[in-house]
């Protein structure tokens, strides 16, 4: 129950920092020569960085990037992936053999290793981030839905709903969809813990957002030579890094301990 | 088990052929002209044609593909264009430090995985149970590249225990795999404790306890074994999460391996030496991942003799 009420607050907050910073008047690149590496009270809650930016505007403006990158990377990999290995496990055949050495393909490169590869090579941009995320981020959706319609597809529900006639799209749509979507969505929750790391992985190494926009992962990164005299420059972007994937990780706990029937089942046992 | 072999291999195989061909299309995903994006807007047109000719680019799609995998038979991978040394070269000066690297970050895994999530599972519910697996949901969502510089600033800086970057001593591998093994320890301490709690429940282990062998014995000789066989496939998995993370790691830690030869050739635009890290690293996680099937059919009876392929 913990692990909900955490993931919930903490989670809530990071939407609210990412909607609502929008309707505040939030200054990430006003510079304020007098207060460069000012520690955070004094006026300020988290201080100011190396260039005398208020470190609290940037961590609300790197939330809304963090936010809205992973939301919809996780949102078109969901879509894309689902679509793919459900119709690849429906329709059988080469096509499913095609799929699978794709699947097998993708799987092979290690995740943040082709991502960073593409991010390279396509250039450092919020667009190329969220489609280097995306090239990475179907393969798993597209296992997880081609597995469980693999296993589902012969069940007798959906063998009496071919033998009343009903056509291939409803049968996916309304017999197998339905049926999956629990372990679909404990895969988006991690997912979007894993685009988070990803996102500010890649601008840490100066392949993501670009500045002067704040990205949690940038800041983190011109922290470094000034950790000594100002840990306060690494830890606020840090700390907020790691109580928003602390939390989506709860949160996908939480949902596969109640969601997720065989699990539940094997625990009942 | 010749069978299994083969099937495992041949699948082997096309995954290479696959992850090849990826990475060669890899060059060709650069928007514009990658000759001009490589060495400049104010470069000269007779070099940018030597160059796209020293890389084949001036070429039709098929021919390259043809001379790609030609030069990949016999393990040449060009040049670089920063350096103008063979890349071959340069990967296996790098080669050690990497490896080095992902060994030290492995041991660091195991040698607080295992004893983390025994303790868990042999004492379930009790206040180590949670503080292990407090340690272990932590250590999953602290990023290598925010760990990193945590352990910098706290070790190097405030405590002057251990250097801040670089390779020049054997304590500099100290905090890089701390790094690099923390998340794997966190994640396999997890999956340790799940399948030690199953096998604890299993009859072979009541019959165990019957017989009066002491606790320890119980779980030493019994159900840690056969816990651990899983534990070993996630191994593999994560052995590719740990080589990419490497790349993040060895950034943070100026650590002279393949990953931050990555990461200096993308800035540097040298994209032949980045395809050829990109190749490297995943072609060593398919063997890994190969390795790792084999071990596992060969520790369980049942995939050896079973026909499971």
């Amino acid at each position: 129950m913990m692990r909900l009420w955490f993931g919930g607050l903490v989670i809530g907050l990071w939407l609210l920092l990412a909607c609502a910073g929008m309707m505040f008047p939030l200054r990430p690149d006003e510079v304020d020569l007098t207060r460069i590496l000012a520690a955070p009270g004094d006026g300020s809650w988290f201080g100011y960085d190396d260039l005398g930016r208020p470190l609290w505007d940037r961590v609300v403006v790197g939330a809304r990037y963090s936010f809205f990158v992973a939301f919809f990377v996780v949102l078109i990999s969901a879509c894309a992936g689902t679509l793919i290995g459900t119709v690849s496990a429906y329709l059988g055949g080469w096509i499913d053999h095609a799929t699978t050495r794709v699947i097998d393909v993708f799987l092979a490169f290690p995740g943040i290793l082709l991502a960073i590869a593409l991010a390279g090579v396509l250039g450092a941009g919020i667009n190329n981030v969220v489609i280097a995320l995306v090239t990475v981020g179907w393969v798993g959706f597209a296992r997880l839905a081609r597995a469980q319609v693999l296993s589902l597809k012969d069940r007798e529900h959906v063998q009496a709903a071919v033998a009343l006639g009903a056509s291939r799209t409803r049968i996916v749509l309304r017999h197998l969809l339905p049926l999956i979507t629990a372990p679909l969505i404990i895969e988006a929750t991690f997912g979007v813990a894993g685009v988070v790391i990803a996102e500010a992985g890649l601008s840490f190494l100066g392949l993501g957002i670009q500045p002067p926009t704040p990205s949690w992962g940038s800041m983190i990164r011109d922290s470094g030579r000034y950790m000594l005299v100002s840990p306060h420059m690494m830890l606020v972007p840090g700390v907020a890094l790691m109580l928003v994937v602390l939390a989506v990780n709860m949160l996908g706990d939480h949902l596969r301990d109640h969601l997720d029937v065989h699990l539940a089942e094997r625990g009942r046992r | 088990m010749t069978r299994f072999l083969l099937a495992r291999f041949g699948s082997a195989m096309l995954v290479l052929f696959g992850v090849s061909l990826l990475v060669f299309l890899l060059i060709h995903l650069i928007p514009g002209d990658p000759v001009e994006v490589m060495l400049g807007e104010s470069s000269q047109p007779a070099d940018r044609e030597a160059l796209r000719h020293a890389l084949g680019l001036d070429q039709a799609l098929h021919l390259q593909l043809a001379d790609y995998y030609r030069q990949l038979l016999v393990f040449d991978l060009g040049e670089s264009l920063y350096s103008r040394r063979p890349i071959t070269d340069i990967l296996f000066e790098r080669l050690p430090a990497t490896l080095e690297l992902a060994l030290a970050g492995l041991a660091v895994a195991m040698l607080v995985a295992v004893p983390l999530g025994t303790i868990a599972a042999t004492r379930r519910g009790s206040a180590w149970d949670l503080g292990a697996m407090s340690f272990s949901m932590i250590g999953i969502s602290i990023p290598n590249f925010l760990m990193g510089p945590l352990l910098i600033l706290v070790f190097s800086l405030w405590l002057g225990w251990l250097p801040v970057s670089g390779r020049d001593e054997a304590a500099s591998l100290v905090l890089p795999a701390l790094t690099l093994g923390t998340a794997l320890a966190a994640i396999l301490s997890r999956m340790l404790r799940a399948t030690l709690l199953e096998v604890l429940g299993e009859d072979y282990i009541r019959t165990a306890r019957a017989k009066g062998l002491s606790e320890r014995a119980v779980i030493f000789r019994h159900a840690l074994r056969n816990a651990l066989l899983p534990v070993i496939t996630l191994l593999g998995l994560q052995l590719g999460a740990l080589l990419a993370g490497a790349v993040i790691t060895e950034t943070v830690f100026s650590w002279p391996g393949i990953g931050l030869l990555t990461i200096e050739s993308i800035h540097r635009r040298d994209y032949p030496v980045v395809q050829a890290c990109v190749l490297l690293i995943s072609l060593g996680y398919v063997a890994v991942n190969t390795f790792t099937d084999l071990v596992y059919a060969r520790l369980d009876p049942r995939i050896r003799f079973g026909g499971v392929a």
